[in-house]
């Protein structure tokens, strides 16, 4: 039910209540944060991508004025901190003891007065390597006599980290030999990196005196954090006190935590002062959380125009350390969700997974773990399957598609489905696009020698993790957590396990309540990312807040509302059986004028409340969902290539999306435009690579390119509205929508203006060079 | 051997938002820590450290500069804007108004250098395009709202400012 201007649930767009403090430079960002006798770390990196720590010579660093301590691997070896846990149950070094195994790795820290003081102590640090082979590709560190990475490791005699597989192989073959028709597709889902605009850092505070430990941090999950810094340091749980304030953007990449943080605590525990690490660009680039690079070959089977079978085979670099932000029994993530939006029958999906001198923790880049290079696979797969079979991309999509009434539905690997209505976000995107008039002016452009293309995605995610029986990291199960304390007054706090990084929480959650509760949306505060004031949760990844903390706080305020049930009917006078509830308030069937407000059972609840309830209306709720969400939409986006140089430019790009309902829609269509620039800047630009000594190529913004206002694209926003079944609100998700379903869609459109002459594949990010490289090689180059 | 390079200073006064700041500051301070952390102005925020990013523009003499790569004391004598001297008597600024309105921040890390660069513009250009804004503001980068909201949130501030002028 729609909720009245003076209330705000959901539905409406309301501006945001977070905005008034960030347009006044008022944010509270962890860099903004000082406090008294404040010390300052800096990092030393290696330069080399794979070498030998002969020794480490400090001593010129410590005699340098206003330099307080020099910390090597050696002495946090002596504390059993040198190696930490990671979120994939291997060990990444703190600091480096024996071996440095990527550039950048760290290898010393220094705690001065200043960050000057302390990068000019960097300098003086004399570390004496041994430099080794480095090994640059999966492929190298999988090949016969490759040096051996993880030579700390007992028992690692390879550099190969995992095998996994989903599906039935079996079945797969079978509908393989009975197949018509196989298309495949061998690409390279090139490293990438999230870059957020604000680096990783932390604050680290602990007191001397009582032992408290308060760690001000760039946290997308500051409950796990913190059980995960009790494990590694040994501190009692209840002592850590992780404290997320403003984020200045995340993206998967303040999920894992990294070795700056582990030093800043060690050395304010050993210092007794606080102690501030802020990472600059070049250390986030090249040390932290990156995202895909991922070898995929996929093949499609078919029986005349219908889709019988799917197999595909990995191999994932995962850097050093194997540190994927992944659930935990997932070894590839949630890659099987690779059959899309299509009923195929069968499928198969095999990885393996290699150590390679690169920097480690693979996360998932504003996506569910592997789920976009999934989409993309399945998606370039599908186009490409049309050009051979010489029908349009879209009509083969329409024959094969999951259709509306076969909802639940259960895919080859074994994802059930919540809802869809896939044919019908298609025919919204190629209405707007006016597809066929397009495919018309297409065919004229050619005949006149320019080249148009047409790019098609249809996507489906798989986001909201848990179920806990399934889905957990670093074995903590995936549910999340809102509390919600109604004052007297009527006013309310919201405190939620999850953490946003720009997403708008303070107002959707607010909202969310305002619908429940009938509260107005102004005076409901949403607080969030204080380990101490918080009640437990696993954080904000994955598009899992509003699916699974806004089912909480969905939840917890119909908990409350059947409290308040009790009260109003004592308030009234009137059985409880006799009260119905609109927005706001409760009154006596047949009698609307006999009612009261929720504010006045607000009041009630702490000055008159009947025998026998205990007083308050406060409540928490932990929410683990009954299943995962999948979101869906359909991206349609138009390019032309200049044959002279091979760039390209989109001329129309328009998204639709289904993330069933919406509670802000302009909050909602913000995250997927900014989706959609990140899936831009993917296929277009954002390139972390490296050469064969490992020398990392993108270690700033000079040389890793993000999309500005001036290339990217105008984005045409429709939707559709398919609620999830089996969420409170109907609501699936959509932080991610964007940057998981556009990159298929900008490539597809570039391999679109040139698979007439045979192009099928031009591996990310399409960069002027590469494009050209393709029009030269089929005579289309000017 | 040690290098202990003596700590070579020099007293600059700037105008900070109106108002004259005189502090002694090492040579090699740059102008965003100045700001950030002699006067306390944490609105100004660091992105890059290589003139890539505009999360730390501020409008020196009126002209969108990236201060992570100025040094402060080559802006001794200049005035300096920075966001928190946007908010007037009258409440927000057009441009802080527009942004709000028009949805154009998410995280608000970038916002501060992209409002600045957005007032130089309209100081410069009381009705710009969408293009004209676009081409002003590619020198700030912007990972969360894909810039469209941005564009809006300018139009909204210059149209707000052409009828209060």
């Amino acid at each position: 039910m729609a909720t009245g201007h003076e209330i705000r649930g959901m539905g409406h767009s309301v501006p945001r209540k977070e905005d008034q403090r960030f347009l006044r430079g008022k944010g509270n960002y962890v860099d903004d944060i000082s406090l008294p006798g404040m010390l300052h770390l800096e990092l030393l990196r290696s330069p080399y991508a794979h070498a030998r720590i002969v020794s480490i010579d400090a001593t010129e660093a410590e005699a340098l004025p206003g330099v307080v301590a020099v910390i090597t691997g050696e002495a946090l070896a002596a504390h059993n901190l040198a190696w930490m846990p990671t979120l994939s149950g291997d060990t990444q070094a703190v600091l480096a003891t024996d071996k440095v195994r990527f550039q950048g790795q760290e290898v010393a820290a220094v705690v001065a007065e200043s960050a000057y003081i302390a990068k000019d102590a960097l300098q003086l640090i004399d570390v004496d390597y041994e430099i080794l082979t480095a090994v640059s590709t999966p492929q190298q560190a999988l090949a016969e006599g490759a040096p051996l990475i993880r030579d700390d490791k007992e028992g690692q005699d390879s550099n190969h980290i995992y095998h996994w597989e989903a599906g039935d192989r079996e079945a797969t073959e079978r509908a393989f030999a009975e197949a018509d028709r196989v298309v495949s597709l061998d690409t390279f889902y090139p490293r990438c990196h999230p870059s957020p605009l604000e680096t990783c850092g932390c604050l680290a505070d602990v007191n001397p005196a009582t032992g408290k430990t308060t760690i001000y941090m760039t946290s997308q999950a500051p409950h796990a954090h913190r059980t995960l810094f009790a494990i590694v340091t040994g501190l009692p749980e209840h002592q850590i006190r992780i404290v997320s304030p403003d984020i200045g953007g995340g993206f998967g990449n303040k999920v894992p935590i990294y070795p700056g943080y582990v030093c800043a605590t060690a050395a304010s525990l050993l210092i007794g002062r606080p102690v501030k690490w802020i990472d600059d660009r070049t250390g986030n680039l090249i040390s932290t959380g990156f995202a895909r690079d991922f070898h995929m070959h996929g093949e499609l089977a078919l029986q005349g125009d219908r889709m019988t079978g799917l197999k595909v085979k990995l191999l994932s670099d995962n850097g050093a350390f194997f540190a994927d932000a992944q659930p935990t029994k997932f070894k590839a993530g949630l890659f099987h969700i690779v059959t899309g939006s299509y009923d195929i029958p069968t499928a198969h999906v095999e990885g393996d997974g290699a150590y390679t001198n690169k920097a480690p923790g693979g996360v998932a880049y504003r996506c569910s773990f592997r789920v976009t290079e999934a989409s993309y696979m399945i998606e370039r797969l599908v186009q490409n399957a049309a050009y051979d079979m010489g029908i349009d991309p879209s009509e083969l999509r329409l024959k094969n598609f999951i259709q509306p009434e076969q909802f639940p539905y259960e895919s080859a690997t074994g994802f059930v489905y919540d809802s869809g209505d896939y044919p019908g976000a298609l025919k919204v995107a190629l209405d707007r696009l006016g597809y066929d008039d397009l495919r018309q002016e297409q065919l004229e452009a050619r005949a006149g020698g320019r080249l148009i293309g047409i790019g098609l995605a249809c996507f489906t995610e798989v986001v909201g993790a848990g179920p806990g029986k399934e889905y957990q990291i670093a074995g903590l199960r995936m549910f999340d957590s809102a509390e919600l304390r109604v004052h007297p007054t009527g006013k309310a706090i919201l405190k939620l396990g999850v953490k946003s990084q720009g997403q708008g929480h303070e107002t959707t959650f607010a909202q969310i309540i305002a619908q429940e509760l009938g509260i107005p949306y102004e005076d409901v505060e949403v607080q969030e990312g204080d380990t101490d004031n918080t009640p437990y949760g696993l954080g904000t990844y994955a598009s899992r807040s509003t699916p699974v903390a806004g089912a909480a706080a969905a939840m917890i305020s119909r908990e409350l509302r059947e409290k308040a049930r009790t009260i109003a009917a004592h308030l009234l006078e009137a059985a409880e059986s006799d009260l119905e509830w609109e927005t706001g308030r409760f009154f006596v069937k047949g009698s609307p004028d006999q009612a009261v407000t929720i504010q006045d059972i607000a009041f009630a609840a702490y000055t008159n409340i009947p025998d026998g309830l205990q007083a308050g209306l406060e409540g928490v709720h932990y929410y683990d969902p009954p299943n995962m969400t999948f979101p869906f939409g359909s991206y349609a986006v138009v390019v032309e290539i200049d044959r002279g140089t091979g760039a390209w430019k989109v001329l129309r790009m328009v998204a639709v999306d289904d993330c069933g309902t919406r509670i802000n829609p302009m909050i909602v269509e913000g995250q997927i435009m900014g989706g959609l620039t990140e899936g831009y800047g993917i296929a277009a630009m954002q390139l972390i690579t490296f050469d064969d000594d490992g020398n990392c190529i993108g270690s700033t913004f000079m040389d890793y390119l993000l999309p500005t206002a001036w290339e990217t694209p105008v984005f045409e926003i429709d939707q559709t509205v398919t609620p999830s079944p089996h969420h409170p609100l109907g609501a699936k998700g959509v932080g991610e929508s964007a940057t998981v379903g556009s990159p298929a869609a900008y490539v597809n459109a570039v391999i679109d203006a040139l698979a007439h002459a045979g192009v099928r594949n031009i591996d990310m990010p399409l960069t002027s060079d590469r494009v050209w490289a393709a029009l030269n090689e089929v005579g289309l180059a000017e | 051997m040690a290098i202990e390079a003596p700590v070579v200073t020099r007293t600059i006064t700037v105008t900070v938002n109106g108002k004259a700041r005189t502090a002694e500051v090492e040579n090699r301070l740059l102008l965003v820590h100045f700001l950030r952390e002699t006067l306390a102005l944490t609105g100004t925020h660091i992105g890059c450290d290589t003139t890539s990013c505009g999360a730390c523009t501020v409008l020196l003499d009126g002209v969108p500069v990236k201060s992570c790569t100025a040094f402060a004391v080559q802006a001794d004598g200049m005035s300096i804007r920075t966001v928190e001297g946007l908010l007037g008597d009258a409440g927000l600024h057009p441009i802080q108004q527009g942004f709000h309105e028009e949805h154009g921040l998410q995280c608000g890390f970038c916002t501060p250098g992209m409002m600045l660069t957005a007032v130089a513009l309209l100081e410069e250009n009381p009705d710009p395009s969408d293009e004209e804004i676009r081409w002003a503001i590619s020198g700030n980068v912007c990972r969360c709202t894909g810039y469209q909201n941005i564009v809006k949130a300018v139009h909204n501030a210059a149209a707000r400012m052409r009828e209060g002028s």
